[in-house]
């Protein structure tokens, strides 16, 4: 124990590159990935219940629109998404002489809402699949005991179709975290930013990448075994008792 | 020809790269999924082992991290490993670890870990009546893989393969901040020149949609032909 | 008594699906404490038939009165559907249906489901409608089955959890949907019984069934169906014992 005491002091003391510097680069990056991918999971979840809904409408003028949406958010690069959006919020109107300005100059804004929209995109999809999925003879159980359609969505619908979105909605939110790195393309100090810092700074690619793919690897297991219990908590009322 | 302020025919080529870039993995995506699909499949624990670690290691990392590592780190270490040839057995050969290299290399191992589990899954789903029916009829190994095995399988692994191809097309878009020049860096590098973003970046999306729809139609019609005598259990599970 | 409205009486429903014409012109009458059973061969149109008397199934013609209620239909571009969906909410929370396959809510537990609509679609308090629904957990024998999910009770438990569920809407008429028939046999007699005391006590039932012994000793009225029409009606005694088409005698005949 003493030994690998000193051995790791060393090891610390030896290294030019993982100083306490360095190391604050890549949490200031961990916060700020963890924030632009948490709040535009949180926003794209808001947006895509509703979307998911009107997804699902036998009025063409309603659902066409939101399958438009989704085809294109889901068939082009997120990475054209985030440029149209940092790029072209400049050329909005008169909208360097708004308050709004002072926000969306930061590139931290558009890269959120460019992940928010491209995220609600998927998870819209999700839900309709989920929600298409919902068993016929339950549906018409709630029709048979009088529900009207919007308490049969809220009560039986959409309960059911978030437990069964969740697998699937697990792999969108470890997709939306790996998918965030490319904030780091328009300046924003993200994780894959920091790492991109300390390699132009030290020229040592493989210490400054290995180090944040393995805090990539780690939050990816994290977000793992958050839905895995999530399932295990909430899809235990499919499996039968005995096998 | 559209001009786009001259640079109509920059991002023609810049989309023949990407074309490339992404045909150009997907092959060797395909290559190292079956093989990490047989790997996962074969009772030996250390195949099995090695598939598991680099499946779960590439699944875990971001792209563009596995891309910049390698692209930045690929040429130091192909540089130690030239260098070592060179004196231990004064071989001389220089390998250079470009954009592109480094691009579809970088695509076609992360799209070899997803191919792969769809290639296990979809081996898998084939039952084994129908492997053990080909051996009643006295076929050998291999003609039970490519009659009965092979296209029954493809049945199975076509969406994942459809689905895959659709994401990995989306990747390529990845390169650009590399430095390779594919439709995305050249719009990207058009936008700061003439402060342009919708004229350049909207055509790019529009192309990345019509390869989207075309491989999707394709898609379809060789799920249609493998699809043959499955449809109505098909239609039951959409 | 005479101004009491009967619970359920349809008149004259047809229904066609595209060219074929399943149900033609039935009516039916079901007086407080009737229990009418619906037999027939599969695609008679029974089980239509009790579909369509709480317009799960839109009946192309036809009239359908609810407690003295009468719903009322418009023709649309679709085809004829109720001018009043609130309307029809209100008459479906009347006539609780059993069905085939039980169709409880997956992702709710046992008390769950019998609570659901008493209190979201009633309007009654939470407190008041759990103990009503132990009460008839109790009756049909699932107290102890409260907190359990749909997917972790056998066939026959989730039937009579279903049934249950069923009373709590305290329903004019009950309609029963072959209650029976996706259950193992061993299983069926426990629903049967449940099922016995209800038209013991007078409840208002509409059976679909292929158990004849069921229509044998509760019915007070048979109705045997063929091709989507009436062919044999009246009290179990007349139309079971006493069989007059060949069609109904070869239907009743002991199937080896």
């Amino acid at each position: 124990m003493e030994q690998l005491n000193a051995w790791f002091t060393e090891l610390l003391s030896d290294n030019a590159i993982f100083t306490a510097n360095t190391l604050g680069y890549y949490l200031d990056g961990l916060g700020s990935t963890v924030r632009l991918v948490f709040l535009s999971l949180i926003i794209g979840l808001l947006l895509a219940v509703p979307l998911a809904i009107a997804r699902g409408s036998r009025r063409k003028w309603v659902k066409w629109p939101v399958f438009l949406y989704t085809y294109v958010f889901r068939g082009t690069p997120l990475l054209i998404q985030l440029y149209l959006i940092y790029y072209g919020v400049v050329f909005i109107e008169g909208i360097q002489d708004t308050f709004l300005w002072a926000i969306l100059k930061d590139a931290f804004y558009p890269a959120l809402i460019a992940f928010t929209l491209n995220t609600a995109a998927y998870t819209t999809e999700i839900f309709h699949g989920a929600i298409k999925a919902t068993p016929r003879g339950e549906i018409e159980a709630a029709r048979a005991y009088g529900m009207s359609r919007a308490l049969m969505m809220r009560r039986i619908i959409l309960p059911s179709a978030f437990r069964r979105a969740l697998p699937a909605y697990g792999n969108e939110v470890i997709f939306m975290l790996h998918a965030s790195a490319i904030a780091s393309v328009v300046t924003i100090m993200d994780l894959t930013g920091a790492a991109r810092f300390v390699y132009a700074r030290f020229y040592a690619p493989f210490d400054a990448f290995l180090f944040v793919a393995a805090i990539y690897l780690c939050l990816t297991f994290a977000i793992l075994f958050l839905f895995r219990y999530l399932e295990k908590k909430l899809l235990a009322h499919l499996k039968p008792i005995n096998g | 020809m559209i001009d786009l302020q001259g640079y109509g025919p920059r991002l023609l080529e810049g989309a023949l790269v990407t074309l490339e870039v992404a045909v150009l993995s997907l092959l060797l995506a395909l290559i190292l999924g079956l093989l990490t699909a047989s790997a996962k499949l074969s009772r030996h624990w250390l195949f099995h082992r090695i598939a598991t670690l680099y499946t779960t290691l590439i699944r875990g990392v971001p792209d563009l991290v596995l891309m910049l590592l390698l692209f930045f780190g690929g040429q130091i270490g192909v540089n130690m490993f030239t260098d070592w040839l060179y004196y231990e057995f004064d071989v001389d050969i220089f390998i250079n670890i470009n954009e592109f290299v480094a691009g579809v290399v970088t695509i076609g191992f992360i799209f070899g870990a997803y191919m792969g589990e769809t290639f296990r899954g979809a081996f898998l789903a084939v039952e084994s009546g129908q492997i053990e029916a080909g051996r009643a009829y006295g076929m050998s190994n291999r003609l039970i893989f490519r009659r009965i095995q092979f296209p029954q399988m493809m049945r199975h692994a076509l969406p994942g393969l459809g689905n895959n191809w659709m994401v990995l097309l989306k990747t390529t878009a990845l390169v650009s901040v590399i430095g390779l020049s594919d439709m995305v860096r050249i719009a990207a590098e058009a936008t700061k020149a003439t402060h342009e973003p919708f004229l350049f970046m909207i055509p790019v999306a529009v192309v990345y949609l019509l390869i989207a729809s075309v491989s999707e139609w394709i898609v379809a019609r060789l799920q249609k032909h493998y699809n043959a005598g499955f449809g109505e259990a098909d239609e039951w599970n959409n | 008594m005479a101004d009491t409205p009967i619970p359920l009486e349809v008149r004259d429903i047809t229904k066609r699906f595209g060219d074929t014409e399943v149900l033609k012109g039935l009516s039916l009458k079901a007086h407080k404490g009737d229990v009418i059973t619906l037999i027939g061969a599969s695609g008679s149109g029974k089980s239509t038939f009790l579909r369509c008397m709480n317009l799960l199934e839109q009946p192309n013609e036809g009239e359908l009165i609810v407690h003295g209620e009468n719903i009322t239909f418009k023709t649309t571009r679709r085809g004829r559907e109720p001018v009043d969906w609130k309307q029809v909410e209100r008459i479906r929370a009347k006539l609780s249906m059993v069905f085939q396959s039980f169709n409880l809510w997956a992702h709710m537990t046992l008390l769950e489901n019998v609570i659901e609509a008493p209190t979201h679609v009633l309007g009654k308090p939470k407190r008041e409608a759990i103990a009503h629904a132990r009460d008839l957990l109790d009756r049909v024998g699932l107290l102890d089955h409260a907190d359990y999910y749909p997917a972790q009770m056998s066939g026959g438990q989730q039937q009579r959890g279903a049934i249950a569920r069923a009373l709590a809407m305290d329903p004019e008429v009950m309609l029963f949907d072959e209650p029976t028939s996706a259950l193992d046999p061993e299983l069926v007699g426990d629903v049967l019984k449940v099922m016995r005391d209800l038209a013991e006590e007078g409840r208002t039932m509409i059976v679909v069934t292929h158990e004849m012994s069921f229509a044998r000793d509760v019915s007070s009225q048979v109705i045997y169906l063929h091709q989507g029409m009436v062919e044999e009606v009246g009290p179990p005694k007349e139309v079971l014992d006493n069989p007059q088409s060949d069609r109904l005698k070869q239907f009743l005949a002991p199937k080896h």
